[in-house]
Protein backbone atom coordinates (compact mmCIF):
# COMPACT_ATOMS: atom_id res chain seq x y z
CA UNK A 1 0.00 0.00 0.00
CA UNK A 2 1.12 3.71 -0.30
CA UNK A 3 1.35 6.98 1.23
CA UNK A 4 -1.33 9.30 0.82
CA UNK A 5 0.43 12.71 -0.39
CA UNK A 6 -0.99 15.83 -0.60
CA UNK A 7 -0.05 18.98 -2.51
CA UNK A 8 -1.08 22.36 -3.21
CA UNK A 9 -1.28 23.97 -6.16
CA UNK A 10 -1.09 27.48 -6.25
CA UNK A 11 -3.39 28.74 -4.05
CA UNK A 12 -6.87 27.37 -5.19
CA UNK A 13 -6.45 23.55 -5.19
CA UNK A 14 -5.52 20.72 -3.19
CA UNK A 15 -4.08 17.31 -5.05
CA UNK A 16 -4.82 14.19 -3.38
CA UNK A 17 -3.21 11.14 -4.21
CA UNK A 18 -3.53 7.49 -2.71
CA UNK A 19 -2.83 4.05 -4.42
CA UNK A 20 -5.21 1.32 -3.97
CA UNK A 21 -4.36 -2.83 -3.65
CA UNK A 22 -7.59 -3.30 -5.95
CA UNK A 23 -8.67 -2.25 -9.30
CA UNK A 24 -10.37 0.86 -10.13
CA UNK A 25 -14.07 -1.21 -10.27
CA UNK A 26 -13.57 -1.74 -6.39
CA UNK A 27 -12.12 1.59 -5.41
CA UNK A 28 -14.82 3.52 -7.88
CA UNK A 29 -17.47 1.37 -5.89
CA UNK A 30 -15.99 2.07 -2.90
CA UNK A 31 -16.53 5.97 -3.52
CA UNK A 32 -20.51 5.67 -4.50
CA UNK A 33 -21.73 2.88 -2.94
CA UNK A 34 -23.27 4.42 0.04
CA UNK A 35 -23.20 0.92 1.92
CA UNK A 36 -19.45 0.83 1.63
CA UNK A 37 -19.06 4.46 1.96
CA UNK A 38 -20.83 4.18 5.53
CA UNK A 39 -17.84 1.39 6.34
CA UNK A 40 -14.79 4.12 5.69
CA UNK A 41 -15.60 7.52 5.17
CA UNK A 42 -15.59 8.47 8.52
CA UNK A 43 -12.70 10.78 9.18
CA UNK A 44 -10.86 10.59 12.64
CA UNK A 45 -11.89 7.19 14.83
CA UNK A 46 -14.76 7.75 16.93
CA UNK A 47 -17.39 9.02 13.88
CA UNK A 48 -20.20 6.79 12.30
CA UNK A 49 -21.90 8.03 9.67
CA UNK A 50 -25.50 7.50 9.98
CA UNK A 51 -27.18 8.45 6.84
CA UNK A 52 -25.38 8.47 3.43
CA UNK A 53 -27.24 9.29 0.45
CA UNK A 54 -25.16 9.35 -2.85
CA UNK A 55 -27.21 8.69 -6.24
CA UNK A 56 -24.06 7.57 -7.72
CA UNK A 57 -25.10 9.69 -11.37
CA UNK A 58 -24.66 13.16 -13.50
CA UNK A 59 -27.24 15.07 -11.69
CA UNK A 60 -27.53 12.91 -8.71
CA UNK A 61 -27.20 14.30 -4.77
CA UNK A 62 -25.04 13.57 -1.79
CA UNK A 63 -25.84 13.96 1.50
CA UNK A 64 -23.38 12.32 4.32
CA UNK A 65 -23.90 13.18 7.93
CA UNK A 66 -21.65 11.89 10.65
CA UNK A 67 -21.77 11.81 14.62
CA UNK A 68 -19.92 10.83 17.82
CA UNK A 69 -20.45 8.51 20.94
CA UNK A 70 -20.62 12.70 22.23
CA UNK A 71 -24.38 13.19 20.26
CA UNK A 72 -21.81 15.87 18.21
CA UNK A 73 -22.28 16.09 14.48
CA UNK A 74 -21.76 17.45 11.45
CA UNK A 75 -23.19 16.58 7.68
CA UNK A 76 -21.69 17.20 3.54
CA UNK A 77 -23.97 18.15 0.81
CA UNK A 78 -23.27 17.71 -2.60
CA UNK A 79 -24.43 17.11 -6.88
CA UNK A 80 -22.95 14.80 -8.67
CA UNK A 81 -21.37 16.94 -11.88
CA UNK A 82 -20.25 13.68 -14.00
CA UNK A 83 -19.46 10.68 -13.71
CA UNK A 84 -17.39 8.05 -15.85
CA UNK A 85 -17.18 4.57 -13.85
CA UNK A 86 -14.69 3.02 -12.96
CA UNK A 87 -12.35 6.14 -14.29
CA UNK A 88 -13.47 9.42 -13.01
CA UNK A 89 -16.58 11.30 -11.38
CA UNK A 90 -16.72 15.20 -10.69
CA UNK A 91 -18.61 16.57 -7.49
CA UNK A 92 -19.71 19.91 -5.67
CA UNK A 93 -19.93 19.27 -2.02
CA UNK A 94 -19.81 21.69 0.72
CA UNK A 95 -19.71 21.20 4.94
CA UNK A 96 -22.35 22.41 7.18
CA UNK A 97 -20.87 23.17 10.54
CA UNK A 98 -23.88 24.13 10.50
CA UNK A 99 -23.35 27.13 8.33
CA UNK A 100 -22.67 26.15 4.69
CA UNK A 101 -18.89 26.44 3.65
CA UNK A 102 -18.03 27.32 0.16
CA UNK A 103 -18.42 25.14 -2.72
CA UNK A 104 -15.36 22.78 -2.99
CA UNK A 105 -15.30 21.10 -6.60
CA UNK A 106 -13.91 18.04 -6.79
CA UNK A 107 -12.56 15.88 -9.36
CA UNK A 108 -11.25 12.65 -8.99
CA UNK A 109 -9.67 10.11 -10.91
CA UNK A 110 -9.21 6.01 -10.71
CA UNK A 111 -6.16 5.03 -12.99
CA UNK A 112 -5.26 1.45 -13.08
CA UNK A 113 -1.94 0.67 -11.75
CA UNK A 114 -0.26 -2.78 -12.09
CA UNK A 115 -2.98 -5.05 -10.60
CA UNK A 116 -3.83 -1.44 -7.91
CA UNK A 117 -5.69 1.41 -8.55
CA UNK A 118 -3.81 4.95 -8.34
CA UNK A 119 -6.63 7.83 -7.00
CA UNK A 120 -6.02 11.17 -7.60
CA UNK A 121 -8.43 14.21 -6.07
CA UNK A 122 -7.89 17.41 -7.38
CA UNK A 123 -9.91 19.21 -4.07
CA UNK A 124 -10.34 23.17 -4.24
CA UNK A 125 -8.35 24.85 -1.33
CA UNK A 126 -11.14 26.77 0.63
CA UNK A 127 -10.38 30.53 1.72
CA UNK A 128 -8.52 31.49 5.30
CA UNK A 129 -12.21 31.88 7.03
CA UNK A 130 -13.41 28.45 6.00
CA UNK A 131 -10.08 26.72 6.71
CA UNK A 132 -10.42 28.79 10.23
CA UNK A 133 -13.92 27.37 10.58
CA UNK A 134 -12.85 23.94 9.93
CA UNK A 135 -10.21 24.22 12.10
CA UNK A 136 -11.91 24.24 15.27
CA UNK A 137 -14.94 21.97 14.47
CA UNK A 138 -12.34 19.46 13.40
CA UNK A 139 -9.98 20.92 16.53
CA UNK A 140 -11.85 19.10 19.19
CA UNK A 141 -11.09 15.36 17.50
CA UNK A 142 -8.64 16.12 15.02
CA UNK A 143 -6.60 16.35 18.48
CA UNK A 144 -8.27 14.23 20.35
CA UNK A 145 -6.39 11.81 17.93
CA UNK A 146 -3.33 13.34 18.26
CA UNK A 147 -3.20 13.15 21.98
CA UNK A 148 -4.13 9.32 22.13
CA UNK A 149 -1.44 8.48 19.92
CA UNK A 150 0.90 10.44 22.15
CA UNK A 151 -0.62 8.77 25.16
CA UNK A 152 0.73 5.41 23.79
CA UNK A 153 4.25 6.75 23.54
CA UNK A 154 6.37 6.07 26.26
CA UNK A 155 9.59 8.23 27.60
CA UNK A 156 7.66 11.62 26.35
CA UNK A 157 8.22 13.05 29.82
CA UNK B 1 8.66 38.40 8.70
CA UNK B 2 10.59 35.76 9.98
CA UNK B 3 13.83 35.39 7.75
CA UNK B 4 12.77 32.19 5.60
CA UNK B 5 13.84 28.98 7.65
CA UNK B 6 15.03 25.79 5.62
CA UNK B 7 13.19 23.58 4.47
CA UNK B 8 14.83 20.62 6.17
CA UNK B 9 14.19 22.69 9.69
CA UNK B 10 10.28 22.99 8.35
CA UNK B 11 9.87 19.68 7.27
CA UNK B 12 11.64 17.96 10.71
CA UNK B 13 9.24 20.65 13.10
CA UNK B 14 6.33 19.25 11.24
CA UNK B 15 7.83 15.53 11.47
CA UNK B 16 5.79 15.46 15.84
CA UNK B 17 2.04 14.91 15.86
CA UNK B 18 2.39 16.89 19.08
CA UNK B 19 4.32 19.75 17.05
CA UNK B 20 1.38 19.19 14.47
CA UNK B 21 -1.21 19.57 16.91
CA UNK B 22 0.77 22.47 18.83
CA UNK B 23 0.46 24.62 15.35
CA UNK B 24 -3.77 23.57 14.62
CA UNK B 25 -3.94 25.31 18.41
CA UNK B 26 -2.17 28.25 17.40
CA UNK B 27 -4.02 28.54 14.07
CA UNK B 28 -6.78 29.38 16.33
CA UNK B 29 -4.85 32.36 18.11
CA UNK B 30 -2.19 32.97 20.38
CA UNK B 31 -1.60 31.05 23.44
CA UNK B 32 1.07 30.95 26.28
CA UNK B 33 3.24 28.02 26.64
CA UNK B 34 1.03 27.14 29.92
CA UNK B 35 -2.03 26.94 27.87
CA UNK B 36 0.06 24.91 24.89
CA UNK B 37 1.16 22.18 27.83
CA UNK B 38 -2.26 22.15 29.19
CA UNK B 39 -4.34 19.17 27.28
CA UNK B 40 -0.96 17.39 26.64
CA UNK B 41 0.22 14.19 29.08
CA UNK B 42 3.46 15.51 29.22
CA UNK B 43 5.62 17.68 31.33
CA UNK B 44 5.94 21.41 30.21
CA UNK B 45 9.78 21.10 29.63
CA UNK B 46 8.89 18.41 27.26
CA UNK B 47 6.30 21.03 25.54
CA UNK B 48 9.20 23.99 25.73
CA UNK B 49 11.20 21.74 23.58
CA UNK B 50 8.90 21.74 20.97
CA UNK B 51 8.25 25.13 20.78
CA UNK B 52 11.53 25.72 20.75
CA UNK B 53 11.73 23.66 17.40
CA UNK B 54 9.00 25.26 15.86
CA UNK B 55 10.72 28.36 16.86
CA UNK B 56 13.62 28.15 15.24
CA UNK B 57 12.30 26.37 11.98
CA UNK B 58 10.32 30.19 11.49
CA UNK B 59 6.76 28.74 12.19
CA UNK B 60 5.97 30.33 15.29
CA UNK B 61 6.72 33.78 17.53
CA UNK B 62 7.20 34.57 21.10
CA UNK B 63 6.50 37.54 22.44
CA UNK B 64 7.14 38.86 26.28
CA UNK B 65 4.47 39.86 28.16
CA UNK B 66 5.42 40.18 32.07
CA UNK B 67 6.27 36.72 32.78
CA UNK B 68 4.23 35.09 30.52
CA UNK B 69 5.92 34.04 26.50
CA UNK B 70 2.62 33.77 24.45
CA UNK B 71 3.05 32.13 21.25
CA UNK B 72 1.72 32.72 17.96
CA UNK B 73 2.20 31.69 14.15
CA UNK B 74 4.97 33.72 12.21
CA UNK B 75 3.59 35.73 9.91
CA UNK B 76 4.68 34.25 6.71
CA UNK B 77 4.61 30.69 8.00
CA UNK B 78 2.64 27.83 8.32
CA UNK B 79 -0.57 30.16 9.42
CA UNK B 80 -3.88 28.40 9.40
CA UNK B 81 -2.81 26.70 5.57
CA UNK B 82 -0.74 24.23 6.58
CA UNK B 83 -2.90 23.72 10.15
CA UNK B 84 -5.65 22.60 7.75
CA UNK B 85 -3.57 20.41 5.24
CA UNK B 86 -2.41 18.42 8.97
CA UNK B 87 -6.65 18.19 9.57
CA UNK B 88 -7.53 16.94 5.89
CA UNK B 89 -4.43 14.72 5.79
CA UNK B 90 -4.72 13.07 9.05
CA UNK B 91 -8.72 12.55 8.04
CA UNK B 92 -7.99 10.93 4.88
CA UNK B 93 -4.94 8.84 6.07
CA UNK B 94 -7.56 7.21 8.39
CA UNK B 95 -10.33 6.57 5.75
CA UNK B 96 -8.09 5.15 3.25
CA UNK B 97 -6.71 3.09 5.79
CA UNK B 98 -10.08 1.61 6.76
CA UNK B 99 -10.91 1.58 2.84
CA UNK B 100 -7.44 -0.70 2.18
CA UNK B 101 -9.32 -3.02 4.71
CA UNK B 102 -12.33 -2.72 3.22
CA UNK B 103 -11.03 -3.61 -0.08
CA UNK B 104 -9.23 -6.50 1.30
CA UNK B 105 -12.13 -8.18 2.87
CA UNK B 106 -14.31 -7.65 -0.49
CA UNK B 107 -11.17 -9.39 -2.30
CA UNK B 108 -11.04 -12.34 0.10
CA UNK B 109 -14.26 -12.91 0.04
CA UNK B 110 -14.04 -13.36 -3.96
CA UNK B 111 -11.79 -15.96 -3.46
CA UNK B 112 -13.89 -17.95 -1.35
Amino acid sequence: MSELTLETEGERFVIVKRRFNAPPEAVYRAHVEPALLQQWCLGPDGWTMPVCINEGKAGGKLRYEWTNAEGQGFYLTGEILEVDPPHRMVHVERMHLPDPTPDNHVVTTFTADGDGTLMTMRMTLPDAETRKAMLSSGMEHGMEASYQRLERTSGWT
Amino acid sequence: MHSPASLDATLAALADPTRRAILARLAQGEATVNELAQPFPISQPAISRHIKVLTEAGLIVQRVEGTKRPCRLASGGLSELGAYLDLLRGALTRNYERLDQLLAQQATAKDQ
